[in-house]
C-alpha cells in the first residue's frame, strides 16, 4: 500500500521544481496531446516522449525509479486493457488460434501500443506530482480557471478541495493498511473465492474507512474554520509564481517534442 | 503458549528503513509482559510479527506455541484465533450493523459453528468484557459510548477464545475513570479467560503496576528486558529514548542517592508498604 | 513582616481592579455569562456556566469524557453559538456574526488529532493557511511563519511533509498553524491525548513558554499531571462547573474527583496512600515535590 506513488511530491530543489505550476499543468496537458499524437503502430514517437520523460527527471532530480513506480499504481488497468485487445481484436493475420482464441498480429501490436501509450501519460503525469507541491498544483489549477469565475464557477473552493484530497492521500492509506491488518486478525480473508466473495470481504474495510473519513473531514472543518478560513474573499497567497526563463525552456523543449512527434509520423 | 522469537529483523522494501534490528525476545506463556517505547521504535511493528500480519526480513526462530511462522504452511487462519490481536483506538474497526454482527465476524471467519454455538460465544465475550448482552446485542456499535465501543471491539477479538491477546495502547485517549476499568478489565481477563497479554504501552506507571514483565524497545532493538522493578531501577537516560520513569522508581532511586535503601517493587502499593516499614524502623 | 506580603497582594489587586474599570473590561479577555448549549433538545451539554479568564492565565479544565468540555472549547471561538447566556472575547459577543471573524483571531484551537487539522503537504504552507485567511500581505506573511515556527521549534523542518513528522512534531505544526494567526488566547483541545511521552512533554513545555510570555492558555485536558502547571483548574462534569481553585485546592478534593470519573496526579496519590498509613506528609502535585517530602521525612530520621 505504501509504495504508490501517484500524487506524492518528491522533495528537492531542482530546474523543473522551480518551474510555474501553472506551465507545467498546461505542459503537461501538452504533453499527453502529444502522446496521443503518436499515429498507430509508429513507436518511434514513444521513443521521442520516453526520451522527453528522461531528460525531464534528469533535471527534475527525482530519482528515475520513483517515476517508473507510478505506473504500479495502475498496472492492472494497463494489463486489462492490453489483454483486451490481445483476445478481442480480430482485425490482421492470425497468428495463434486454439478453440474459441484467435490472437491476431494487429491486436498484439495495438496492444503493445496502448501499454506504451498509459505509461507515457502517467509517467509525464507523475513527473507533474512529483515536481510540484499539491499546494502549488492547487493553486496553479486555481489560477488557470480563475476566468471560469466570470461563470459563477467556484474555482477557489474547487482548488482546494483538490488540494486536500491530495494532503489527505497518505493519511487515508495508512488508515487503510490499519484497518486490513485490524480485520485480518479477527480473521477476514481478501484472498480466496470468487469475485462476489471477495466484494462482500471489502465492506468491513470500506465502512469503517467512510467512517473515519467522515469523521476527519468534520474534525477538518472545524479546524479551518478556527483558522479564519471563509472562502477565498479577502484571502491572499502566500506562495506566488511567476513565469521565469525556465518556463520558456520547457515551452521550447515541448514544442521540440511535438514537432518531432509528428515528423517521425511521417517516417 | 511460549513465544519464541530469535534475530528478528524486518525493514520496509530492499533499502527501506529497518523497523526492527536483531531482535531477541522469550515469552511464556501466563505473562502479562508490557513493551514499552515510544512512537517508531518499533514496537508495533514486532507484534504485527507475532500472528503473521507482516512477516520478518530475516528471522532465525519465530514461534507461537506449536505454530512455526516462518514455516510456509504455516497455518495463519488458525494462529490468529489462538492470538487476539487488539489494534490502537480497535473501535474505529467497527463495521457491523448490530453489535452481536460485529463481535460475531471473527468467529464466523474462524469456524462454521451453529447458530446457537455462535450465540453462545458471543454473548459470553460481550458479558466478559463487562457490557450487558441483551440490552447491546441489537444496538448499533455506532451509537455506543467511546468506553462501549472499545470493549465490543475488545469482545470481537475475545470471541474466538484466543490464548494470547495482544493490545497496542489499550487505554489511550480514555479518561481517568474508564482507563481504571479497562485496566482492571484487563486483569480480569488475565490468566482467567486468556492465558498471557502482551500490551504496548507508554505509560510507565501503568506497566509497573501491572506487568510481571517488561521489554524496552529503542530504535529496533531491546534496550533491556526482564521484572520491571529490575528494569527501571537499574536504567539511566529513560528521557533521552524518549520516556519516563515510573514513579516508584524515580523516588526510590532519588532516596538511594540520600542513603535510603526501600527493598520493594515497583507497585505503588508494595512500595508504599516498604516504605512506611521503612520509616517506623528507622523510628 | 507579615503584613507586607498582604499589603502587596491588595494593593497590585487594587492596581488591577483600577485599570479593568479604566478600560472597561479589557483584563478579562474571555467572559462566560450562563452559558448553556445542546445538540439536540433536551441533551444540554453545558448548563448554566459562569467562567471568567483573565489576559496571561494559564486556566485548565478537566472533565470525563462526555463532561462538555471539548464543546466548551468550541464556544469559545464561535464554532457553536450559546443556546442560553453568552461568551464575551475581549469584550465581542461570539453571537454576532459580525464579530466571528475577529474573535477567531484573537481565540485560537489547536484539537486532538493532529493529522486532521494540517490543510496543507508541506510544514510552511499549513502554517501560512491562517495568514492567509486573514489577508496578511506575503512578507507579512513570512514573518508569521517564521514567529510560529520558532514558537514551537519546529523551523527546521519547514520544508517536510507533515505526514512524515511523528505525533509530536505534528502537532507542534498544528500549534504553528494557530499562533501564525497571532491570537491572544490559545486553547488546547485535549491536543497531547493522542502523543507518547515524549510528544507530550515538547507540546507542554512550549505551552508553558508560551504562557510566561504572556499567552492566555486555556488546556482542555485528562491527564492529571499536565494540570499542575496551571494557574486555575476547573472540573467540568456533566455539563456543569463543580470545582473551580488552584491545582493544590482542587486536588486535595479527592472524593469529589474520583466521583465525577477523574483522579489525582500519581505522585499525589502516591502520597494520598502515605498519609492514609499514618505517615505525616505534606501536600504534593509533583514527583519532584514527593521526594522532597520524602527526603525530610527520612532526614528526621
Amino acid at each position: 500500500m505504501k509504495d504508490v506513488s501517484f500524487g506524492q511530491y518528491y522533495n528537492t530543489t531542482s530546474f523543473v521544481h522551480k518551474m510555474d505550476a501553472r506551465v507545467k499543468i498546461l505542459l503537461s496537458i501538452a504533453y499527453i496531446v502529444a502522446v496521443f499524437l503518436v499515429k498507430e503502430f509508429h513507436f518511434y514517437g514513444f521513443l521521442a516522449a520516453f526520451l522527453f520523460i528522461v531528460l525531464t527527471t534528469i533535471f527534475s532530480k527525482v530519482p528515475f525509479f520513483s517515476v517508473l513506480r507510478s505506473v504500479k499504481g495502475i498496472l492492472f488497468f494497463v494489463i486489462f486493457s492490453a489483454v483486451l485487445q490481445i483476445f478481442f481484436n480480430t482485425a490482421g493475420e492470425v497468428v495463434f488460434s486454439w478453440k474459441f482464441i484467435t490472437i491476431t498480429d494487429k491486436g498484439l501490436l495495438k496492444a503493445g501500443f496502448i501499454v506504451c501509450r498509459i505509461m507515457m501519460i502517467v509517467m509525464g503525469t507523475a513527473l507533474l506530482t512529483l515536481t510540484t507541491t499539491p499546494v502549488e498544483l492547487a493553486d496553479g489549477i486555481e489560477s488557470l480557471l480563475s476566468p471560469l469565475k466570470l461563470i459563477k464557477f467556484p474555482v477557489h473552493e474547487f482548488a482546494l478541495i483538490m488540494s486536500i484530497a491530495l494532503r489527505f492521500i497518505p493519511t487515508l492509506m495508512e488508515e487503510t493498511d490499519r484497518i486490513i491488518k485490524a480485520q485480518k486478525a479477527r480473521g477476514a480473508d481478501f484472498e480466496s473465492g470468487n469475485l462476489i466473495k471477495r466484494a462482500k470481504a471489502m465492506i468491513p474495510i470500506l465502512i469503517p474507512l467512510l467512517v473515519s473519513s467522515f469523521r476527519r473531514a468534520d474534525e477538518l472543518a472545524d479546524a479551518m474554520d478556527a483558522r479564519c478560513y471563509s472562502g477565498s474573499k479577502g484571502r491572499t497567497k502566500y506562495k506566488k509564481q511567476r513565469i521565469t526563463y525556465r518556463d520558456i525552456i520547457g515551452f521550447l523543449v515541448l514544442a521540440g517534442l511535438i514537432v518531432g512527434i509528428v515528423f517521425l509520423n511521417g517516417v | 503458549m511460549q513465544i519464541v522469537c530469535k534475530n528478528l529483523t524486518f525493514a520496509y522494501g530492499k533499502r527501506g528503513v529497518t523497523a526492527v534490528k536483531n531482535l531477541s525476545l522469550t515469552i511464556d506463556e501466563g505473562e502479562f509482559f508490557g513493551i514499552i517505547g515510544e512512537t517508531g521504535s518499533g514496537k508495533s511493528t514486532f507484534i504485527q510479527h507475532l500472528n503473521g500480519l507482516v512477516k520478518p526480513t530475516t528471522c532465525d526462530e519465530l514461534t507461537v506455541g506449536e505454530f512455526n511462522l516462518l514455516d510456509k504452511k504455516c497455518d495463519y487462519k488458525k494462529l490468529r484465533s489462538k492470538i487476539g490481536m487488539v489494534f490502537q483506538y480497535p473501535e474505529y474497526q467497527l463495521f457491523a450493523e448490530t453489535v452481536f454482527e460485529d463481535v460475531a465476524f471473527g468467529l464466523k471467519n474462524f469456524a462454521s459453528l451453529t447458530k446457537e454455538e455462535t450465540e453462545k460465544m458471543v454473548k459470553e465475550a460481550i458479558e466478559v468484557v463487562g457490557l450487558d448482552y441483551e440490552k447491546i446485542k441489537n444496538k448499533s456499535p455506532f451509537d455506543l459510548s467511546g468506553g462501549q465501543k472499545r470493549r465490543v471491539a475488545i469482545a470481537g477479538v475475545l470471541v474466538t477464545k484466543p490464548e494470547v491477546l495482544i493490545l497496542d495502547e489499550p487505554a489511550s485517549g480514555l479518561d481517568p475513570e474508564g482507563k481504571e476499568q479497562l485496566l482492571s478489565l484487563l486483569h480480569s481477563l488475565h490468566k482467567s479467560f486468556v492465558k498471557t497479554i502482551i500490551m504496548v504501552s507508554h505509560d510507565m506507571n501503568t506497566v509497573v503496576e501491572h506487568c510481571t514483565k517488561v521489554a524496552l524497545f529503542n530504535k529496533g532493538e531491546i534496550y533491556c528486558s526482564g521484572r520491571p522493578s529490575e528494569v527501571f531501577f537499574k536504567l539511566e537516560g529513560l528521557e533521552e529514548i524518549g520516556l519516563e520513569q515510573p514513579l516508584t522508581g524515580y523516588l526510590k532511586k532519588e532516596l538511594e542517592l540520600k542513603g535510603v535503601n526501600i527493598e520493594s517493587d515497583l507497585t505503588v502499593d508494595d512500595f508504599v508498604y516498604n516504605l512506611v516499614k521503612k520509616l517506623k524502623q528507622g523510628s | 513582616m507579615f503584613y507586607i506580603p498582604f499589603t502587596c497582594e491588595k494593593f497590585f489587586w487594587v492596581l488591577k481592579y483600577n485599570k479593568s474599570i479604566k478600560r472597561g473590561s479589557l483584563l478579562k479577555i474571555i467572559e462566560v455569562k450562563n452559558l448553556t448549549y445542546a445538540y439536540a433538545k433536551g441533551k444540554e451539554v453545558l448548563k448554566n456556566l459562569n467562567i471568567e479568564i483573565e489576559k496571561g492565565e494559564f486556566v485548565a479544565i478537566i472533565g470525563h469524557n462526555g463532561s462538555g468540555k471539548s464543546t466548551f472549547a468550541k464556544l469559545l471561538n464561535a464554532l457553536f453559538v450559546p443556546k442560553e447566556g453568552e461568551v464575551l472575547v475581549g469584550g465581542l459577543n461570539t453571537k454576532d456574526k459580525n464579530s466571528v471573524h475577529e474573535i477567531r483571531k484573537k481565540v485560537g484551537v489547536v484539537f486532538q488529532n493532529p493529522d486532521n487539522q494540517l490543510v496543507a503537504s508541506i510544514v510552511e504552507d499549513d502554517v501560512a493557511f491562517g495568514p492567509e485567511n486573514i489577508g496578511a500581505k506575503r512578507e507579512e506573511i513570512e514573518e508569521r511563519i517564521n514567529f510560529a515556527l520558532d514558537a514551537v521549534n519546529m523551523q527546521e523542518f519547514r520544508k517536510r511533509t507533515p505526514t512524515k513528522l511523528s505525533g509530536g512534531q505534528k502537532q507542534r505544526v498544528a500549534i504553528a498553524g494557530v499562533l501564525a494567526i497571532k491570537p491572544e488566547v490559545l486553547v488546547l483541545d485535549e491536543s497531547t491525548a493522542m502523543l507518547d511521552p515524549r510528544g507530550r512533554r515538547e507540546v507542554i513545555e512550549i505551552v508553558k513558554d508560551l504562557n510566561k510570555k504572556g499567552m492566555t492558555v486555556i488546556l482542555i485536558t485528562h491527564y492529571m499531571e499536565e494540570v499542575v502547571n496551571a494557574d486555575r483548574v476547573i472540573v467540568l462534569s456533566e455539563g456543569e462547573k463543580i470545582l473551580e481553585g488552584t491545582p493544590k485546592q482542587i486536588f486535595a478534593k479527592k472524593e469529589e474527583l474520583t466521583r465525577v470519573g477523574l483522579s489525582l496526579p500519581p505522585a499525589t496519590i502516591l502520597a494520598d496512600k502515605l498519609r492514609e498509613k499514618g505517615v505525616n506528609i505534606g501536600e504534593v502535585l509533583t514527583p519532584q515535590e514527593l521526594k522532597e517530602e520524602l527526603c525530610k521525612l527520612f532526614v528526621k530520621i
